[in-house]
This record gives structure tokens, sequence and C-alpha cells, in this order.
């Protein structure tokens, strides 16, 4: 390998890194405002850095803060070893699986080619599965380890539980890998550019909607999260299996669950929701038309931040004695911001549209393009787990074993049959 | 024994996915809504702006004056007997004023005992103890300063309704909805 391609890994391994860390601050946010909203509260607001709140964020710089000095409390009872292992695991295997996520097409400048994913695997998707399944084990060092009843029950809990997920989740995924042919998730996203009788986007959500369902579920069951919580349990189980632990290892867990929900999201997205493709303009439709896509994603930008700039401006004017401090002047400040922002996209606008274009341009923009909605669709269903959860009440054990195993299951496998069947028929 | 007949889940309930789906769609209404109009939400700002309490509503107690300042308690221990909480305690005093018999030396409420019945109020045969403060959050840093003695009862102000910074009839105050 050359200098050169030794750069690029970097830069795709820090890029992964990087959004996979900067998405856990924002999911918290999102599940705190997104809480506060759907139940008719405001939220967070009043944490401040001089005059920044943004509307609740710098209250995670507080807790991430908080949660670093918090007096680190390791038990005498607890087996050493394991203990200090299991929030490691559950911190950073989820970041394995970001690796083999395609995050947009093949950039192509001049001669040469850069692939956007950090592993091109062929078995990609078996990756992804063979590292999930390792986010079990720090849930049974960490049941079993800490040595009390809650964390042994909680953790038996949610290993069975996420056992027993993983197997509808597979068989799911299978009928999806029958149409497609493929288990590359560059070659699978790649698949899903072309049209479906000519109107629909050609994505494994309408071609597989049984198994998306089941995935979807499936993938609510493996990051533990609400309907299927149940490794938590305030009244029965306290903590569940983290009971035990306090300051940054309860916080690794805490951000290891919030990274696989991220994953999650993102392993959805690239199956089910077209990964990179926008939908109706596949790669090569970005790269012809991307003047008037560049000029028309200019002016809508530029209209988004005026219209910010103006509900700002609104908010400003309303809440101007609010705090009787610097923070009155935030809204100020920032419609200020973002109405220059407008400006400035005009101005590039114009800029662009007189001058002489760099060969490099139509492909790096095509590129762009395709991450941007990449991310913009695994916010969507990050959104959509934040959303379930402060819709839907806990499962019972029994209900979400039955679920999984009499309901799930044969339903994978029915869906397996009829794909196949299908198949065969219309060849 | 009396056994509770229960209806059978239907097979939508088992399908869970059209309940979920209903349960989603109030959810995002209510988020919908109060994305639009923020400002409508049955809420408000709390410490900076205070809601309006309801007449009758049982607060910090405080003492009543006479004309001439002095506290109209005359020490009858009627409050201290019908407590519930044994919280009042009363030292009683032979009063300079020849028209009044007794005076309060002491009168310390204990107010992290009290359970804020009112039946102080309800027994003092002169009203000289009232809850109508409008004082809510009673906070503090050390125990102790939760017992709160005469003098600081007797310069507790009753509720000033023309202060309230959010009107009662308000709909976004929670009271409203109760
Ligand atoms: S309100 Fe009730 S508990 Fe409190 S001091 Fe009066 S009688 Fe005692
Ligand atoms: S407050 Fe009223 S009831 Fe209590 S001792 Fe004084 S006069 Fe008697």
């Amino acid at each position: 390998m050359t200098i050169f391609e030794y750069t690029i890994v970097i830069i795709k391994v820090l890029f992964v890194v990087i959004t996979a860390l900067t998405f856990v601050p924002l999911m918290i946010w999102l599940e705190r405002k997104g809480a506060a909203i759907i139940q008719d509260r405001i939220g967070p607001n009043r944490a401040s850095i001089g005059f920044l709140r943004l509307a609740g964020l710098v209250h995670i710089v507080a807790d991430s803060i908080k949660i670093f000095f918090k007096e680190d409390i390791t038990p005498k009872f607890v087996n050493k070893f394991y203990y200090y292992l299991a929030p490691w695991i559950a911190g950073f295997v989820p970041f394995l699986t970001f690796a083999v996520i395609p995050f947009a097409d093949k950039l192509v400048i001049g001669d040469k080619e850069i692939g956007m994913q950090v592993l091109d695997l062929d078995i990609g998707l078996l990756w992804f599965f063979a590292i999930v399944s390792l986010s079990v084990y720090s849930i049974v060092f960490a049941g079993w380890s800490s040595n009390s009843k809650y964390s042994l029950l909680g953790g038996i809990r949610a290993s069975a539980q996420m056992l027993s997920y993983e197997i509808p989740m597979g068989l799911s995924v299978i009928s999806l890998l029958m149409v497609f042919g493929t288990a590359n998730l560059n070659e699978i996203v790649k698949a899903q550019g072309n049209l479906l009788f000519g109107i629909l986007p050609n994505w494994g959500i309408f071609l597989q909607p049984i198994s998306a369902l089941i995935f979807i579920v499936c993938a609510f069951a493996e990051t533990n999260r609400t309907p299927f919580d149940l490794a938590e349990g305030e009244s029965e189980i306290v903590g569940g299996f983290h009971t035990e632990y306090s300051s940054m290892k309860f916080g690794l867990f805490f951000m290891g669950e919030y990274i696989s929900i991220v994953v999650s999201s993102a392993l959805i997205t690239t199956l089910f929701l077209g990964g990179w493709q926008v939908p109706y303009f596949n790669t090569q439709a970005l790269i012809d038309n991307y003047k008037i896509l560049i000029q028309c994603s200019l002016i809508v930008a530029s209209l988004i931040f005026i219209l910010i700039g103006y509900k700002l401006y609104d908010h400003y004017e309303y809440h101007k004695n609010r705090w009787k401090d610097s923070r009155d002047k935030e809204g100020l400040i920032f419609s200020i911001l973002s109405f220059i922002t407008s400006i400035f996209f005009i101005i590039i606008l114009f800029v662009f549209s007189n001058i002489e274009h760099p060969y490099w341009l139509p492909s790096l923009f095509a590129t762009i393009a395709q991450i941007g909605i990449f991310l913009l669709k695994v916010s969507f269903i990050c959104w959509l787990f934040v959303w379930v959860r402060w819709t839907l009440p806990r499962f019972r054990y029994d209900q979400l074993m039955n679920l999984g195993w009499k309901g799930l299951l044969p339903l994978a496998l029915a869906n397996i049959f009829v794909t196949g069947s299908l198949m065969l028929f219309l060849e | 024994m009396i056994k509770v007949k229960r209806d059978a889940r239907s097979l939508k309930d088992n399908l869970y996915i059209i309940e979920v789906l209903k349960g989603l769609a109030i959810t995002f209404r209510h988020m919908f809504s109060n994305l639009l109009n923020l400002r409508k939400m049955p809420v408000i700002d709390y410490p900076n702006q205070e809601k309006g309490i309801p007449k009758g509503y049982r607060g910090k107690h405080r003492l009543t004056k006479r004309e001439n300042g002095e506290p109209k308690c005359v020490a009858c221990m009627m409050c201290a007997t019908a407590c519930p909480a044994n919280c009042i305690h009363i030292e009683a005093n032979e009063s300079p004023d020849p028209t009044v018999e007794k005076y309060p030396a002491r009168f310390d409420i204990d107010l992290l005992e009290c359970v804020f019945c009112g039946m102080c109020v309800e027994a003092c045969p002169v009203d000289a103890i009232r809850m109508d403060s409008g004082i809510y959050s009673i906070v503090d840093f050390n125990r102790s300063d939760f017992v709160v003695t005469k003098e600081q009862l007797l310069a507790t102000e009753p509720q000033d309704t023309k202060k309230q910074k959010l009107d009662i009839k308000d709909p976004r105050n929670p009271w409203n909805r109760l």
C-alpha cells in the first residue's frame, strides 16, 4: 500500500469513529427532547456555557463531566477481571460493526477509486452478526461477575432475550439475501438503486416488508430498548446487569447502548432503506445532473436557514426577559448567524454558476450527497427508536419469549418459504 | 372465591402491530402539534414564572397580628393539641398587655414533620394561625432550618394575589386542568 492509501484508510476510520461518537450525545439529546415533546413538556433547557444553551445540548457536556468525576466504586465481592472487562466490551465492540457499513458509493477521481467503507467484505452481513453477538458477552460477564442477585437475574434475562431474538433476526435477513443474491453490503445497496414498477425505489422495505418488520423488531430487542428493555426493571431487579457499576464504567454501558442503536439504525438503513442511495437518483444521475442539483440544494439550504433565522428571532422577541442575563441574547445571535449563512449560500450559488468547475467536483458532490442522505436516513431510524420508546410500555417476560419464538420465528421461516416459492415461480 | 372473567385478547390485539401503530399515531400527533406551537404547551417556565395558587391552598403557615403588631395568638394550645403530627411547640407566657391573658413566648413549627393538613387553622379560636401564604416550595440546607420560629411565622406575608405572574385562568396553568 502506498502512503496515499494509508491516509485514506485512516481518514475513513476516523470518519466512522467520529460519526458514531457524535451520534451518542445527539441521541441522548434527541431522547430527552423527544420524550419531552411527546409528553407535552419543554425538556432540558437550563444548562449554559456563557450565553450558549443550544436548546439543551449543553446538558450533555454537564452530564459527561459529572459521570467522569463521580466516585468510582468497585464492590468487594466482584470477580475483578470480568467485572472490568464487561464495560469495555459493551462500549467498544459496536464500533467494529460500523466498519462494514458503506456510507457512499465509490468515489472515482481521475484514475483513483476510493471505497467509502472501512472494510469492504464479501461477508459484510455475517461480520455484523458475528460482532453483534459479541456484545452478549458484556452482559453475561457483567451479570455474573457482579456477584449480586439483581445483576445475575438481569444478565440472564438480557442474554436469553438477545440470543432468542438473534435467530429471527438472522432468518429475516435470509429472505433478503435471496432477493439480492449477495451478502456484500455495498452490493446490496447498489441493487436498491433501481426503480420498482417505475415508481417506488427498489428498497428492501418494499421488496420484503415482512422481513423488514421482523428485523426492526429484533433490532429493538438486540439493543435492549423499550418495549424489550427487560434487562432493566426498576421495580424488580433495579438496574439489571449494570446495578453494581458506577461512574464511567456505567458510562461505557450507556455509551455502548447508544452506539449500538446507531449501528442498528445504520444496518436497517443499509438493508431496507436503500443505504446511501438518493431516491430516484443513482450515482450516475447524480454525476450527470450535478449542476442543477447543487443549485437546487443551495437554494433550499438558504431558504431553510432564512426560516430558522426568522423562527429564532421570533423566539428571541418572545422570551426577551426570560433569564435576565446574556442567555437572553442567544436567539438573536443565532438568528443573525443563520441569516449570514443563508446569504453565504446565495453567494456560493452565484460563484458556482459563473465559474469553470474542476473535473472532480461532480463525483465529490455525488459522494457528499450520498453521505448526507445516508446520515439523514440513519437519524430517522434513530428517531424511530426514541419514538417507540416513549410510546410503548415494557413487555412481560413471557410475552417477550412468546413473541420471539412463537411469533417472529415461524413468520421469518414462512417468509423465507414464500420468497423462495415466488422466486422459483417468477423465473 | 370470585373469578374475574377477562375477555380473551382478540387476534387484532395479539398481532400487536395495529395497536402499536395506533399508539405511535397518538404520540406523533402530540409531538407534531407541540412542535408547531411550542408556546401553547401546558407548561410554565417554573422558577422564572410562578403559577397562581388557588384560594384555600394550604401553604406555609403564618401567624396573624393584632393592630399593635403583637401576635393574635393567645397560646391556648388548641392547635398543638389538634396537630396530628405533633409538630407545633408552644411556650406560653404571661402577657404584659392587661387585656390579653397569655402570649406565646416560643412558637415553633417543624415543617419537616408537618403534613399540611390544616387542622391547626381549623382549631384556632382566634384566627391566629393561617396557611394562606401561598408558599409551596419550602427548601433549605439544614434540617434545623425547617423549624420555623415565631418571628419567621409573623414575618410571613399572605399571598399577594395581584402579584401572581401567571393568571389562575391561564390555560397553561396546571391547576386549571384539575
Ligand atoms: S398543618 Fe396539620 S400537621 Fe401541620 S402544623 Fe397544622 S395541624 Fe400540624
Ligand atoms: S395559634 Fe391559635 S390555637 Fe394555636 S395556640 Fe395560638 S391561639 Fe391557640
